[in-house]
């Protein structure tokens, strides 16, 4: 048996609608962008690029539809690699 | 010992008188070691997706990696009894030690435990047929090979053999005329090797057990196994990565590491690190299962604090990946860094106290037996302890920055690495030889082996702790007059250690050959792979067992 | 892939077995890029003005293009994934091999987008670069290196749909057994998680 736990497809119309999210978020991303934001320019960029990978992840990648293990697993991996950045930076941040 | 007549020994003894009468076929016949496809002979075995069969094409592959890394060892300590040049010059040195620390630490020692015994055991302890990919496992034992081949023809091309320690820093690494490509991408795909065995291990805990194993009722060997595979697989691709970046840096200049470009380093001491701290937590961890299985069974009693263990891999494991920075103390990195990094490094040492603690406690108040893997796992201890204390001296800034890059690191990590996965390797090697080979080795040269090693071992190392201290540099070919005492006494450890590993590797040889049959579970072992035939039939299991028990009772078995 | 005797007893196919294990892989690409980030993140950090400068160079349109193709592409697989479980055969292949042809464009776009840069001489190792200054070299550096490394993935992702494509078209992909398709459509989205990245730290911050 493929799939005894996912009885659920996850309709067209739902990923059109995610499609067109993310195209909204990416033209809002380079408008925000052209804006002289100095250092925050970086922060903005990353913020939407995150806000549009857990859409991706969320639903083309089935984590909001899946068992609970995946997104556990995909946290804990993220989580150890922002973490190892934050560490690296304790060095370059302080020289 | 020689009055403590157990049932085992009593019964060898009729097994020896039968075993003379026995053909080398009987024992195969029904077992994996039968072909059942269309090849023969070597074919049949480097064709195999059995995990038993690819366990011991690990098992032959890397000791022979480690008998040449040994002797390249040995060559060293050769050239180190006596200060100036003795048997090589300085580059020849730097070659040596070199393909020393490759050959050992991406060939021998990371691949080490979890492919040979895991492999051949993980299926066995949690009841299953095989791997959860048998083909990708073939696969990974195919790269092993052949990253092997490419990082060891890094030897023989024309700018000569790679000169920058195991470790490729930067900017060295891009600038020698030395051969680094292929010795840098034989790393690349020992690597992959890694990752993807590290892969099928987590699916087949995941996926595989047997009915009624939940993760706690699943044996501390399949747990170790389970924390290094996320080790390997999350951490590998990072080494992956920066050693493509050396390759982009010695053939694009792209500049990253080079400070005449505006790179930094320092940056390629941590991304290296960044993998190769959490590799040694690759080594270990496995290490540890293996005592976490043999102490019990030698002591008839449960292992003490089994969730604690659980708790202190996974911490372990964890952990291991936020204390890169204590191998760069003097590199050069803010003072917010070097506290940090000293600081999780102690945090670290903690839950491996704790399972030293569990240890020793499963032994108190046993039964104990003494039989040659016990040896192993109760000297593991030993070294062990010594081997992290010195770690934290280590890990401590102050004192680190006296020893850092002397002959105590090097004594340091011998005693935590071959003293840790070393011993683990030789004790699980001598529990599952009856179950791998069907037959039982020589106890009395088991024995003999196992003591002469040990004091070979301990002769070597010790004195360069001293060494270390008194200021003698690491990776140096030469050294001053005041320091050639402990060296000759170190460099002879190395001749009664190399006695001790031939006559260990000898008997092990010649018993898996014609030694006596041994019974199916000739140590009383509690865990599953002990209830099937030796050697174990192709499918394992005639029917997969449902497991009811708690690990580690002993309270059914005689 | 060779093998020789049948190794195990097969039991009956774990699908959950084999989608796990292609999380897993994709944990260890993101991990690959990972520590491109981190090079990236440390290098902009002591050469932020370089950096700024440098970025003014891309082309922001053609990177914006590239960014909305992929997007979409995810959205044609993910949809896949569904119309083969509604039976909708026809309409899987249409959205596999959409899916594969905007990978295509992607690359071509790519080679257009490099071929402007070499010709300005602006690659590393060059004469140019290496006259701009630190800040350039690094950065053309780390871009080639890294949208090199996701071309690379885009052709693997584009081999492993052409593969799950035919394995539809012959129907051992179907709607009760596709982790295949699955596992294939999630190593896509993961190339284009990775420009969802790219796109920003090198082209939107000038």
């Amino acid at each position: 048996m493929s799939h005894p736990e996912k009885n659920h497809i996850v309709p067209y119309s739902t990923y059109v609608i995610i499609l067109l999210t993310l195209l909204t978020l990416t033209a809002l991303s380079i408008l925000v962008t052209s804006y002289e934001l100095g250092p925050l320019a970086v922060s903005a960029a990353l913020l939407f690029a995150t806000v549009k990978t857990t859409l991706v992840l969320l639903f083309f990648m089935h984590l909001k539809f899946d068992q609970r293990i995946y997104a556990i697993m995909v946290s804990v991996v993220l989580l150890v690699f922002i973490l190892v950045i934050v560490i690296t930076f304790l060095d370059y941040s302080f020289r | 010992m020689a009055g403590n007549k157990t049932f085992i020994q009593e019964k060898e003894t009729s097994d020896l008188i039968n075993s003379h009468a026995l053909t080398y076929m009987t024992i195969h016949q029904g077992s994996f070691y039968e072909n059942h496809g269309k090849y023969k002979g070597i074919m049949a075995w480097i064709t195999s997706t059995d995990h038993k069969r690819i366990g011991l094409l690990y098992l032959y592959s890397i000791t022979s990696a480690f008998v040449l890394a040994a002797i390249l060892g040995l060559l060293m300590k050769l050239e180190l009894i006596a200060p100036g040049k003795t048997i090589m010059d300085a580059r020849a040195y730097n070659g040596v030690f070199t393909l020393h620390g490759i050959t050992m630490i991406f060939l021998v020692v990371i691949p080490g435990l979890p492919a040979v015994f895991g492999n051949f055991m993980l299926p066995l302890m949690i009841g299953a047929r095989d791997v959860a990919f048998p083909r990708l496992n073939l696969f990974s034992w195919w790269l092993y090979v052949l990253g092997a081949l490419v990082a060891i023809s890094s030897q023989f091309m024309g700018g000569g053999p790679p000169d920058t320690g195991w470790t490729f820093y930067a900017p060295y690494s891009f600038r020698t005329g030395t051969n680094m490509l292929p010795a840098v991408m034989g790393a690349f795909i020992l690597g992959f090797s890694s990752i993807l065995t590290g892969l099928n291990f987590i699916v087949t805990i995941h996926r595989m057990r047997a009915p009624g194993m939940n993760w706690f009722k699943m044996p501390l060997f399949p747990w170790a196994l389970y924390g290094t595979a996320w080790i390997q697989l999350l951490a590998t691709p990072i080494v992956g990565i920066t050693l493509l970046m050396v390759v982009g840096e010695r053939l694009l200049h792209i500049g990253f590491f080079d400070p005449a470009l505006g790179g930094d380093p320092v940056l390629y001491q941590h991304l290296f690190w960044i993998y190769s701290h959490p590799a040694v937590y690759i080594m270990i961890l496995p290490a540890m299962g293996v005592i976490s299985e043999i102490l019990p069974t030698f002591a008839r009693k449960p292992i003490f604090g089994y969730k604690a263990i659980i708790v202190s891999t996974m911490l372990i494991a964890i952990v291991g990946y936020f204390v890169w920075g204590h191998h760069m103390y003097t590199a050069g990195m803010s003072s917010t860094a070097l506290i940090a990094f000293s600081f999780l490094t102690f945090l670290v040492a903690i839950p491996s106290a704790i399972k030293v603690f569990n240890w020793i406690s499963t032994l108190y108040k046993g039964s104990i037996h003494l039989e040659p893997p016990f040896y192993w796992a109760a000297s593991f201890l030993f070294v062990f302890m010594i081997g992290g204390l010195t770690g934290l001296i280590l890990g401590s800034l102050a004192t680190d920055m006296h020893v850092h890059d002397t002959a105590f690191v090097v004594a340091h990590f011998h005693y935590i690495i071959f003293g840790g996965v070393g011993f683990a390797f030789f004790g699980a090697i001598h529990y599952w030889f009856p179950k791998i080979f069907g037959r039982m080795y020589d106890k009395g040269w088991a024995t003999i082996g196992w003591i002469t090693f040990f004091a070979g071992f301990v002769t070597l190392y010790t004195p360069m702790f001293y060494l270390g201290i008194m200021g003698m540099p690491r990776r140096y070919f030469d050294y001053l007059p005041q320091f050639h005492g402990w060296n000759i006494v170190s460099s002879f450890g190395a001749l009664i250690l190399f006695a001790g590993l031939a006559i260990i590797i000898t008997n092990l040889v010649r018993s898996a050959r014609m030694g006596p049959i041994a019974e199916t579970n000739p140590w009383g072992g509690s865990t599953l792979e002990w209830t099937i035939p030796s050697p174990p039939p192709l499918e394992n299991f005639k029917e997969i067992p449902t497991v009811t028990r708690k690990p580690y009772d002993y309270s059914e078995i005689s | 892939m060779i093998m020789s005797q049948p190794a195990a007893h097969t039991e009956h196919f774990d699908a959950t077995a084999s989608k796990i294990g292609m999380w897993l892989f994709i944990f260890t690409e993101l991990l690959l890029f990972g520590g491109l980030f981190i090079v990236y993140s440390v290098i902009r950090f002591s050469h932020q003005t370089a950096f700024h400068l440098a970025a003014e160079e891309l082309d922001v349109v053609l990177g914006a293009t590239n960014t909305g193709l992929l997007l979409l592409s995810s959205m044609t697989i993910a949809m896949s994934v569904s119309a083969i479980q509604f039976g909708h055969k026809r309409f899987t292949l249409i959205l596999i091999s959409t899916t594969i042809l905007i990978g295509l464009i992607f690359l071509v776009n790519k080679y257009f987008e490099w071929s402007l840069k070499i010709e300005h001489g602006l690659y590393p190792g060059s004469a140019t670069l290496q006259g701009l200054g630190n800040g350039d070299t690094l950065f053309f550096g780390l871009y080639f290196f890294m949208t090199g490394l996701h071309a690379l993935h885009i052709i693997a992702g584009v081999s492993i749909l052409g593969w799950v494509l035919a394995r539809v078209a012959s129907g051992k992909i179907h709607g009760t057994h596709f982790v295949h398709l699955e596992n294939g459509a999630l190593y896509w989205h993961l190339v284009d998680v990775i420009w969802i990245f790219l796109f920003p730290l090198f082209y939107l911050i000038s």
